[in-house]
């Protein structure tokens, strides 16, 4: 027997939830009409500002994201930063639709992405943020592999490549299977090496142990004595002890990675850019959006490094920076270039 | 010959009672074997992130230096979202197994139809009800990137095992009550409101709090809607946006500095708690309904 008490109880509590679900449908209808002002508002303020900053893209650009939030939500406690990260194509897909302040990207935005913006009348100012370097890994048991050109990372990384062994990437190397490490195919990490090294984007043999996680990369090949990887150059510095770097031969000798051949451009083809792609309605219409920009270009070179990320040289946070002032829309990367500086680049016409 | 019936049957005996022993054994083992890798998993979790957890770490937002990182808005937003898909999956989900127990007419071939496809749907990986939720509240019906929609997509997730779990409660209500109750002129809104719901009570509830728990652990639909990673603000109400502690779980793990892997132990640690918090509150609730 079920006693009186009970019964009430369950009772109640039906009752409850009902009334609850029909407050929330109401709240919902209410607040989203009235949300939207909300951040155009306190224009003129002196003080602190207010509002929101929505912020999407790379995961590889989110650390960079997240600390800047964090660092100008200590300065500007009112703020309401909102920073996910779904991936490069997805945040520019995002922010083609008006959804975002800023998107971040570990690539150039592509010419099908302009014209999805284009159409909802979105026009966006690019700001080179940081450097990336993609570093090649190997067991710190390997004690042949030092240096290995681009051309034989080709062979190894190729579609349908017949590399089994390290004897079949240089005859002087041991006749060991050669086990391969790298980026998963959704990762913006995968596209940048396939199109460095392969010379086409997504182009890459698939018998290898893939995974958008670098740490497991670097679990497998610290494991591995025959192993090699590639990933972000982050993941090397925090595990150095684990892991051997092996410097790349473009033709001009082995370049080892490191924040000054990242940052100036000798560690090449596997140095890349990183990239925030900032709403211009935004800028025009949101003070706190304007700010933020100005303070991470500002102070980007003190908390990029922070990050695991190579800062870009003082020149081209002041250029940017007056891009961003003129208000210049558009892009001035297309695709993955080699050979130019980061300043000469910014310095070019924009393709709007 | 009376000496070797009884000998075959002490043979036949002691064989079946062999298997009767070795059966026993074989449950048992299977038993100790669950118990170890829970142990074993437990003392993993709790060894490595237990020296993370303190109230720093819990009234802290994420933060790019580890060791000030915490997960306030992380426990907030989880709790947010497991409490509303609590509210608007429990109505939903008991009503529906009502319905199919209780009111549908036998061997009709809608019921069956409506039945197959609640135990298909139970099936279906959480990454697809974050697509339907993406597109179902965050675009079509406007909620954007709220709770709201997010508790509404794990609404769908959940929905199929309440029904599934809250119809074999009731199920096992005895016919017999149902059938007393008729007798004495009850109408069905009373035979189910005063009888067979309050008998099947602890089942139900049963059904419920596994299910919260597996909302409460997904991220994969969350993050298809577009649950943020960093969040300087608690939310307020069910229009703002918000993380959860698995989202935060899978990028803190992601991330190359060693102290970020030690805080993704610690928000694991708390995720458990707040799992084994709900669990428990669920038994005693069961065990009062009992009495």
């Amino acid at each position: 027997m079920v006693d009186q008490r009970l019964r009430k109880i369950s009772f109640a509590s039906l009752v409850a939830a009902t009334v609850a679900i029909f407050v929330a449908g109401c709240n919902s209808g209410e607040s989203t009409a009235t949300d939207k002002p909300e951040g155009g508002t306190n224009a003129t303020t002196t003080e602190k500002l207010s509002g929101s900053i929505s912020i999407d893209g790379s995961s590889t650009v989110f650390p960079i994201s997240e600390a800047f939030s964090e660092e100008f939500g200590k300065e500007q406690g009112d703020i309401k930063f909102a920073v996910a990260s779904s991936g490069t194509g997805g945040g520019f897909k995002k922010f083609a639709a008006g959804e975002l302040d800023i998107t971040g990207a570990s690539r150039p935005i592509e010419a099908s992405e302009i014209e999805a913006a284009k159409k909802n009348n979105i026009e966006f100012v690019e700001v080179p943020i940081a450097f990336d370097g993609l570093s090649v890994i190997v067991n710190p048991k390997n004690s042949f592999a030092e240096t290995l050109t681009v051309a034989e990372l080709k062979k190894i990384w190729e579609p349908n490549s017949k590399v089994k062994t390290w004897k079949d990437v240089r005859s002087d190397f041991p006749a060991e299977p050669i086990k391969l490490y790298g980026a998963g195919t959704d990762s913006g990490t995968f596209d940048y090496f396939t199109k460095a090294i392969v010379g086409k984007e997504k182009s890459s043999r698939t018998d290898y142990q893939a995974s958008e996680d670098d740490n497991v990369l670097v679990q497998g090949v610290s494991g591995d004595e025959f192993a090699l990887g590639y990933f972000g150059y982050a993941y090397y510095e925090q595990n150095q002890d684990k892991l051997k770097l092996v410097k790349v031969d473009a033709g001009k000798g082995g370049i080892s990675p490191s924040p000054e051949t990242i940052a100036d451009g000798t560690y090449a083809p596997l140095s890349r850019p990183l990239f925030l792609y900032v709403n211009k309605k935004s800028l025009d219409d949101k003070p706190e959006v304007k700010a933020f920009v100005a303070f991470l270009l500002s102070k980007a070179k003190e908390i990029v490094p922070t990050t695991g990320y190579v800062q870009l040289p003082d020149e081209a946070y002041t250029i940017a920076q007056e891009r961003v002032d003129k208000k210049v829309v558009g892009t001035s990367f297309q695709g993955a270039e080699t050979g130019i500086t980061i300043t000469d680049l910014l310095k070019r016409e924009t393709v709007k | 010959m009376n000496f070797l019936f009884l000998r075959r049957l002490r043979t036949r005996s002691n064989k079946r009672w062999v298997k009767d022993k070795l059966f026993e054994f074989i449950c048992q083992l299977s038993v100790l074997l669950a118990v170890a890798i829970l142990i074993a998993l437990l003392w993993s979790v709790f060894s490595t992130g237990i020296g993370r957890v303190s109230s720093q770490f819990l009234t802290s937002f994420p933060s790019r230096i580890p060791q000030n990182a915490g997960v306030k808005a992380a426990i907030l937003g989880s709790l947010w979202v497991v409490g509303i898909t609590g509210i608007v999956a429990i109505p939903i989900g008991v009503a529906a197994a009502v319905y199919l127990e209780e009111y549908k007419i036998r061997d009709s071939k809608l019921t069956d139809f409506i039945q197959i496809n609640i135990s298909n749907l139970a099936g279906v990986p959480s990454i697809v009800y974050g697509l339907l939720g993406l597109e179902l509240f965050v675009r079509l019906a406007g909620l954007g990137r709220s709770i709201l929609a997010g508790s509404l997509t794990m609404t769908l997730l959940i929905l199929p095992m309440v029904i599934i779990v809250s119809q074999e409660a009731l199920k096992a209500v005895p016919r017999t009550i149902r059938e007393a109750s008729y007798g004495l002129g009850a109408t069905r809104w009373q035979t189910i409101r005063y009888q067979v719901l309050p008998s099947a009570l602890p089942g139900i509830m049963t059904g419920i709090i596994l299910s919260l728990s597996r909302a409460i652990g997904e991220s994969a639909p969350l993050i298809t809607i577009g649950a943020v990673t960093y969040i300087s603000s608690i939310p307020e109400g069910v229009n703002d946006r918000f993380t959860v502690l698995p989202i935060q779980i899978f990028d803190w793990s992601s991330r190359p500095q060693k102290g970020f892997q030690d805080a993704a132990a610690g928000a694991i640690v708390v995720l458990l708690a707040i799992l084994l918090i709900m669990n428990s509150l669920a038994i005693i609730l069961r065990a009062r309904a009992r009495r």
